[in-house]
Parts: structure tokens; sequence; C-alpha cells
């Protein structure tokens, strides 16, 4: 007993409660810092937009008339990219998961492949928009069209697509391919069967999370060359078009000449917030309702 | 069976199946085709890379790109060419996001895992994830309409375009990725060497800073370098607010532009197809995309390497 000093112990005891009390409180405090400028970005947004997002805003094609200006060009032009990345993804997405995980031998081209997908996930997005320019512009000479823009960003999420889609294959148990096996079944017939619709809810959770991501993001856009003054909408995805990111960049950094700008760019940030807060509940939504467990 | 099938069904049969078969054939070859779009994604990235930058320093010495002082790649009588104030830039922009981050970052993740109920834990955790699905473009609209006047009325001599602000934002987004990729680490950590440390008479957060952060380490400075790779390759925050000088010098106050930026500004402007303006572009992103691989490739190389096995 004479090792332990008790009453040096029950001296240091209040100040060691102490300060695991005050680091308790610094630890929630940067917790709720997070939260906190969430809320004043928010506010900060809210305030500028009040007022300019009107009906009439949301309806209206570009202007240089503040007054008049909307954003109808770029809503449409978010769908149109959409609908390039949308099946692009899905497809080229959900088939790699497949090759990756129900077909492919483990060894070296595996872990290659799938080596180079998460490498390939790390690549800042600006690197994607000067791969487009060159090869999609450029080379293939398509110009600043939705074909070009839809390409890069589907490449772009890709990674995303196809690493959600193997997580979701990898959950669905082996009993049940062996269970279609064990029918006769050929492998393709239980992938398509029985393994891809068991798959379903955790594979669409993924798309629409690699979709939000696409509608938000702006760098590979903007090197891309598309323009924020679209008068005419896009008809096909041979059309120059413009999306809600790009407006927004160019609209802030003419505020500079023009403060209304300022409030344009603030309400088109409402209008993508929204579209990105719709798409994330939709995919918590599916992710919850419909996901099986086995 | 086969006796009370006539030979035109066993021929009907027999075609059935050798489709079917072609089909099982094909099926592999058509999903390894897909698999290999990522491949030859990463292919055509470097090969556009290099083949350019190849062009660009056929007009311009690594000397002058690599050591000279002076960016003005845009002058009409005498351009040129220095990476070197894009890179001032980008440290500096990189050094106040994580001087942000990582402290927060890892309070938040500490909180989360080692003192919040579950509760709280699954009130906290989703929204401070909100944090990360904010476009970068809504978080330089923020810091360039609402940071940066905030922050001059604190310093006057800030100028309205500068690299703190932007720095200060883009910590706040990568917040959430080191907080939840620590906080992985810290709760991979096993349940019984809290409880031995706390047995002892350890205090909370003794057992936090002795036991559990030590035993996590290697996760949490994954969680660190991945953040450093994120906040290189951030591009609007900073094309926004940070300006356009291309500026060598490392006072936090100044209008700076880095890489990104760079490259945003060369590819929206004017310099066409061809020019050594151009070509600089290729230099610059071949640079950042050398840096970005090379962290996560280090974050991943820690994780592994020092993961500790319980």
């Amino acid at each position: 007993m004479e090792y332990i000093d008790q009453k040096d112990i029950q001296k240091r005891m209040p100040k060691r409660l102490a300060v695991n009390k005050i680091v308790r409180g610094i630890f929630f405090a940067s917790t709720v810092f997070g939260l906190v400028v969430l809320a004043i970005l928010l506010y900060d947004v809210i305030s500028d937009a009040y007022g300019w997002l009107t009906w009439d805003f949301l309806t209206s094609v570009m202007s240089f008339d503040p007054a008049n200006a909307g954003i109808i060009g770029a809503i449409s032009g978010t769908l149109w990219l959409m609908m390039i990345v949308g099946p692009f993804t899905m497809i080229i997405g959900v088939a790699s998961a497949i090759y990756l995980e129900e077909y492919a031998k483990r060894g070296r081209l595996q872990t290659f492949i799938e080596t180079n997908i998460s490498n390939l996930a790390g690549v800042p997005s600006i690197v994607f928009g000067l791969l487009g320019l060159t090869v999609f512009v450029r080379i293939l000479g398509f110009g600043s069209v939705v074909l070009a823009g839809g390409l890069t960003m589907s490449l772009l999420v890709l990674p995303i697509v196809i690493v959600a889609a193997q997580e979701a294959l990898r959950a669905v148990p082996s009993y049940l391919r062996e269970a279609s096996f064990g029918m006769g079944a050929t492998k393709w017939q239980t992938v398509r069967n029985v393994v891809l619709p068991a798959a379903l809810p955790s594979i669409l959770t993924g798309m629409i999370l690699a979709m939000s991501r696409a509608i938000g993001e702006t760098a590979p856009l903007i090197a891309l060359g598309i323009p924020a003054l679209l008068i005419p909408l896009p008809s096909s995805v041979f059309d120059s078009f413009t999306v809600l990111p790009v407006q927004i960049y160019y609209w802030t950094i003419d505020a500079a000449l023009e403060a209304e700008y300022l409030f344009l760019a603030a309400a088109t940030i409402i209008v993508l917030l929204v579209i990105l807060f719709i798409l994330n509940s939709t995919a918590i939504l599916i992710r919850n309702k419909f996901q099986k467990r086995f | 069976m086969a006796n009370s099938m006539n030979v035109h069904e066993m021929i009907k049969d027999k075609r059935q199946k050798s489709r079917r078969h072609k089909l099982e054939k094909a099926i592999p070859f058509l999903l390894f085709l897909a698999a290999s779009v990522s491949v030859v994604t990463t292919v055509g990235i470097l090969l556009t890379l290099i083949v350019e930058t190849v062009m660009f320093f056929s007009e311009v010495s690594f000397r002058e790109f690599f050591l000279s002082t002076e960016m003005s790649p845009l002058n009409p009588s005498n351009p040129t060419f220095s990476i070197l104030p894009l890179l001032s830039a980008t440290l500096l922009s990189t050094i106040i996001a994580m001087l942000v981050a990582i402290p927060i970052g890892l309070s938040t993740a500490v909180y989360l895992s080692e003192y919040a109920t579950d509760r709280a834990r699954r009130v906290l955790k989703p929204m401070v994830e909100v944090l990360a699905g904010i476009p970068t473009i809504v978080y330089g609209f923020f810091a360039f309409t609402f940071v940066t006047p905030v922050l001059r009325e604190i310093i006057p001599i800030l100028d309205r375009t500068n690299i703190l602000s932007p720095g200060i934002v883009m910590g706040i987004m990568i917040i959430p990725m080191v907080a939840s990729l620590s906080e992985d680490a810290l709760s991979a950590v096993p349940n019984q060497m809290r409880e031995g440390a706390m047995a002892f008479g350890a205090t909370k957060f003794e057992a936090t800073v002795k036991i559990v952060i030590p035993a996590a380490i290697s996760g949490i400075i994954a969680s660190f370098v991945l953040g450093i790779s994120r906040a290189i390759g951030e591009t609007m925050i900073v094309t926004i607010a940070s300006g356009s000088t291309k500026n060598l010098t490392f006072d936090i106050t100044q209008s700076m532009q880095t890489m990104t930026a760079y490259i945003v500004e060369v590819t929206s402007g004017d310099a066409g197809a061809g020019t050594t303006a151009y070509y600089s572009l290729y230099a610059v992103a071949i640079t950042l995309f050398i840096f970005t691989l090379s962290m996560n490739m280090l974050a991943k190389y820690i994780s592994k390497r020092y993961r500790e096995v319980y």
C-alpha cells in the first residue's frame, strides 16, 4: 500500500475531473461549431435571396437586367445533364460492380481495377474537367454541349456508383445465389433475377447520391467552357447549356459589377439546395424503407 | 424423359440451350468492358496531361517553371511561367484549412465516439455530415459575400479577395471528412482498452488521450492526409474568394491564386489552344494531380501499414 500515496491522489482528483469536464465542453462546442456555421450560411443566403426568389425568377430566361433575369435555362440544362449522367453511370457503374463482385476472379486484375477506381475517386474534379475539355470538346469536337458535360460528369461520379453498387451486391447473402443455382439457374440468370433485385434499393441510394454530387459540381463544367448566358433552351444533347452552379458562379463574380447579381446568385443557391435536399432525403427514404435485412 | 421428346422438340431445345450458352459467355465480357471504362478514364487523364505537358516543356524550361518567381502567362510581350506563386497560394490555403479542420474535426470525432450518448450521436452525426453535402460553389459564395466582409471588420488590411477567408471556409468544408474518418478509427478501438484505463482510475479524457487516440492514430492521421488532399484539389471556393493575382508571398491577407483556380481562369479565359498559356494549364494540372495522388496513396499506406490489429 505504501506505493500509492492516497493523499496525493485525493488532492489531484478534483483537478483531473475538472479538466475532463472542461474538455468535454470544448469537444461538444467543436461538434456544434459546424452546425452554427451551417445556420449562419443558410441565414446569409436566405436573407440575400429574400424577395428575389419569385415564380418569374424560376420561369424566365437569362437576362442582363437583374430584374428580369431567370433561371429556367439553368434548370433545364441541369435536367438535360442528368439525362446523360443517369443512364450512363447506372449502366456502366452497375455493370462494373457486377463484374468485380460476381465474375472477376480474385487476383491481380481485380485488385488493379479496384485500386484504380479508388484512386480515381480522389482525383480533383477540375482534372476531370480538363479531361473532358481535351477529349470531348477538343479532340472529339463536340463543343461545350450537353453530351460533353454529361460524359465528363459521368466519369467523375462513376467511382461513387461503382463502390455503392459493389457494397450493395456484397450485402446480398450467398444462400440466395446458391438457392438459385440449386434450382438450375445459370450465373447470369442468378445475377439478373435474384442478386440484382435484392441489391436494387442500395444501388438506387448510391445512384441518387452520385446524381446530387453531379448536380452540385461546378469546376469541371466551367473548365469545359459552359457559358452562363443562355437565351435559347437546349433541345438536344448537342446543344449548349448551362447549369445552376455555373449560373451561381458567374453571378457571384459579376456582383462586383452590379450589386443585384448577388441576390440572383443567392436565390439560385436556394433552388440548388432545395433540389439537393429533396434528392438526399429520397436516398435516405429508400434506404430506410426498402432495404431488406437478410 | 428424352424418349418422350420428338426430334423436332429436341432440336429446338438444343438451339435454345446453345443460345443461352452464348449469352452466358458474352455477359462476362460485356461486364468486363464496362469495368474497364474506369481504367480507360485513368489512362485518358494521364495521356492528356502528359502529352500537353511535354508540349509545354518544349517551349518553357524546367528551370523557369520551377525556379523563377514571375507568373504572367497572358502578358502579350513577355509571358512568364512559374508555378511557385500558385504553389505558395495552394500551400497557404491548405495550411489554413487544416488549422481549422484538424482540431475541430478531431474534437468532433472524439465527442461523437467517446462522450456522446447514442441518442446524441444519432442526431449530431448526420447534422455534421450535412456540411459535406453542400456544393463548393455555395461555400465560395459564403466565403466571398459573408466571411471576407466579416474578417475585414476585424483585419482592415485584408484584401477584398484574399487567401485567409477561402482557407477558413475550406477547413469548415473538410471538418465532416476528418470527423467521420477519425470517428471510424476511434470506434474501432476495442472497449476493453477504455475500460482497462478507467479501471486504473483514469478519467475519460485521460483514457482518450493516452489510450484511445494512440491506438487509433493511424486512421486519424490518414484522415488528416485525405483532408490535405481534398484541400489541395478544392477549386470553387478559392476561385471565387482568393482572386486571380499570381502572387509569390506568404502574406495571407493578400489576393493569391491557387493551382486549381489558375486552371479555371485559363480554361474559362481566352487562351486559345496551342498557345504556351494553354499548355501551361496541363503542366499545372499534372503537378496538382501528382500532389493529390501521392497524398491519397500515402493515406492508404498509413492506414494499412500502421493499422493495429486487436
